[in-house]
């Protein structure tokens, strides 16, 4: 599949005006969501890629999602200093689905409801005091939530 | 509903369960109009950010693998009756949206 100069065009163009957008946007982390793999995204998100599978990271997610357009999808810690909260489907196109910054007061819990394009891993990442902990768990996909 | 943002808070304690649901068509830019064949452009909510009395507690971002009318839960310590509670996003285009409630 090469890419056509139509295409290469476009997505120049819309690279242009990515660079434009206002200064607001600059805390969101695009190279995160533009990274395609797990460990590309850990180090665009978190520097490194260096984790240790831990149980006080809680991962909620069905076993199976019927309809991969909304696969509800929850996080929690019982770590003490949760700064931020990543949440990874590895086959998505993008793999970062969101991440959470937590201030002051914000509890390490968090509830949201992602799109999945088929069966795949998803990781929950949590950094807590500068240490990575992660949790995953396989959801099966029956109808994609990708396509048109 | 102006603002498109749905919002509940419940008090359990001195923590907030917050509800959101924000109304947004979250489009991937991978998707074709049937008709024409044409892409449909990206178009989606990117940063939420909630704040109690003001301050910023959870800012939350989000890439268009998030489903349309993002829903997004979270708890906040340390509030109380009468504190005042705002949520807003911004979408990739710099569009926005914002939202507050009082808790009680």
């Amino acid at each position: 599949m090469g890419v056509s100069r139509r295409l290469f065009l476009r997505g120049a163009a819309a690279a242009a005006v990515l660079m434009a957008l206002p200064r607001a946007l600059l805390a969101w982390p695009e190279k995160a969501f533009k990274a395609n793999s797990r460990d590309d995204v850990m180090k665009a998100l978190f520097g490194g890629t260096e984790a240790s599978e831990s149980s006080a990271v809680v991962l909620n997610a069905p076993d199976i999602a019927e309809n991969g357009r909304v696969v509800p999808v929850s996080v929690s810690s019982t770590l003490d200093g949760v700064e931020t909260i990543g949440i990874i489907v590895e086959e998505n196109p993008s793999p970062l689905a969101a991440s959470f910054d937590l201030g002051p007061g914000a509890a390490a819990d968090v509830s949201t409801r992602l799109k999945m394009g088929k069966t795949s891993n998803v990781i929950a990442v949590v950094r807590a005091d500068g240490k990575l902990y992660t949790a995953q768990k396989e959801v099966k996909v029956t109808i994609g939530g990708c396509g048109g | 509903m102006a603002s498109g943002i749905r919002m509940k808070a419940k008090l359990k304690g001195d923590t907030a369960e917050v509800k959101t649901l924000m109304k947004h068509e979250m489009e991937t830019g991978t998707r074709k109009d049937k008709k024409t064949g044409e892409t449909i452009p990206a178009h989606y909510i990117t940063e939420v950010k909630a704040e109690l009395n003001g301050k910023v507690v959870m800012t939350a971002n989000f890439g268009p693998a998030v489903s349309k009318n993002p829903y997004f839960a979270f708890n906040v310590s340390g509030a109380k009756a009468g504190d005042t509670l705002t949520v807003n996003w911004v979408d990739n285009e710099g569009k926005s949206a914002s939202e507050e409630l009082t808790l009680s």
